[in-house]
């Protein structure tokens, strides 16, 4: 076994994430897609740290883990925001800048 | 210095690797929102420990904390204040959009995949111990942290703390000073419009169940609709026989061993 396996699973889930963000109408879940994207990141950058070994790439890992748990926190904000205005969480129905 | 994958290791990717993609998977094909929250949750643990048997323990139990701790908390707070019961639309907006993106997943998997397996096959693993240099991972990541990424690591705090405000900005409700109906105000609405002033009765109250999708029971011994939580597909209890008078085993004058003061009946006491 080499690390390939890890960086593969990596990959597969990114598309996975990738298509739900297409597929999906729900605010919210397109949401979580985002976050596995965020996640099969993660697992490359401290694949790659191991395989190079140095810690680097577990520093930059942890600093996405920030920006995300920080871009959760506003998305769903705006999500809530939306759903106060239009009463729904799809993503079709937001098709205006206002109202 | 090279490291050899163990064979524990080994065992360890192809339990929770399956397990990963499983997650994955369910999460964008099940219909319920908070379905696809639990399938991310099972994702998000599976990483958690591919972080600790790479040499990552810090980022792992971060992982776990962080993501599938407050993250996923957060979404599911999030599902129930709004989207609990919008459940997809299965209508498209765009024709074919579906079967294009599958086919656009599939073939980008395959390619980056194939692309990544062939670029890193024969690739050397160098492992963390010469990076660390004898130290443990949390004091590595700590003193690359705090030196290299000091900057990085300030305007993170800065970050967080737009975040916070946004967040607070976007989820207040502006009202005018005053509009904000006093309490008198709100009971003397509730007695005046509706025919209902008390609360509902909660669910599962004397029934045989406390599960909030049993109904309560009537005086009579009917269902309560006014308890039935929405969304929740009612259960049906299993009910004990209702003793029907006073002189039955189940009345608590005979669980207490005192007799019936006065028979309603006017028949013999037991």
């Amino acid at each position: 076994m080499t690390l390939t396996y890890y960086l593969v699973l990596a990959a597969i889930l990114f598309t996975i994430g990738a298509v739900g963000v297409l597929v999906r109408r729900n605010a919210i879940v397109v949401f979580m897609c985002v976050e596995l994207m965020l996640n099969s990141v993660n697992l490359t950058l401290v694949t790659f740290a191991r395989a190079t070994g140095t810690v680097d790439g577990q520093i930059m890992a942890f600093f996405v883990m920030v920006v995300a748990a920080a871009e959760v926190v506003v998305g769903l904000a705006i999500i809530m925001s939306i759903y106060r205005t239009r009463r729904s969480a799809s993503v079709d129905d937001a098709n205006l800048l206002k109202y | 210095m090279t490291e050899t994958l163990g064979g524990g290791e080994t065992v360890v990717f192809w339990v929770l690797g399956p397990i990963a993609l499983a997650g994955a998977l369910g999460m964008v094909f099940s219909r319920n929102a908070v379905h696809s929250a639990l399938w991310l949750v099972n994702t998000m643990l599976a990483f958690g420990v591919f972080y600790v048997i790479q040499g990552a323990p810090f980022l792992g139990a971060v992982q776990i904390i962080v993501y599938t701790g407050a993250i996923m908390i957060l979404f599911l707070f999030v599902l129930m204040l709004v989207g609990r019961d919008s459940s997809d639309s299965v209508v498209e907006t765009l024709r074919g959009q579906r079967v294009a993106a599958t086919i656009l997943g599939v073939g980008f998997a395959a390619l980056v995949g194939a692309g990544i397996a062939r670029a890193t096959q024969d690739m050397p693993v160098t492992g963390l111990q010469d990076a660390q240099g004898g130290q443990r991972n949390i004091p590595a990541i700590a003193e690359l942290l705090f030196t290299d990424y000091l900057l990085a690591f300030e305007v993170t705090s800065a970050l967080l703390i737009t975040a916070a405000v946004g967040a607070m900005v976007l989820a207040h409700i502006e009202r005018d000073p005053g509009s904000r109906q006093t309490q008198k105000e709100l009971s003397r609405a509730r007695f005046l419009t509706s025919d209902r002033p008390q609360t509902l009765p909660g669910p599962g109250v004397f029934a045989r169940a406390n599960s909030v999708a049993v109904p309560a029971i009537l005086p009579d011994g009917g269902r309560s609709e006014a308890s039935l939580a929405t969304g929740i597909e009612p259960e049906e209890p299993d009910q004990m026989p209702r003793p029907t008078g006073r002189e039955q085993l189940g009345s608590p004058d005979a669980a207490l061993g005192t007799l019936d003061p006065a028979p309603l009946d006017g028949g013999t006491q037991r």
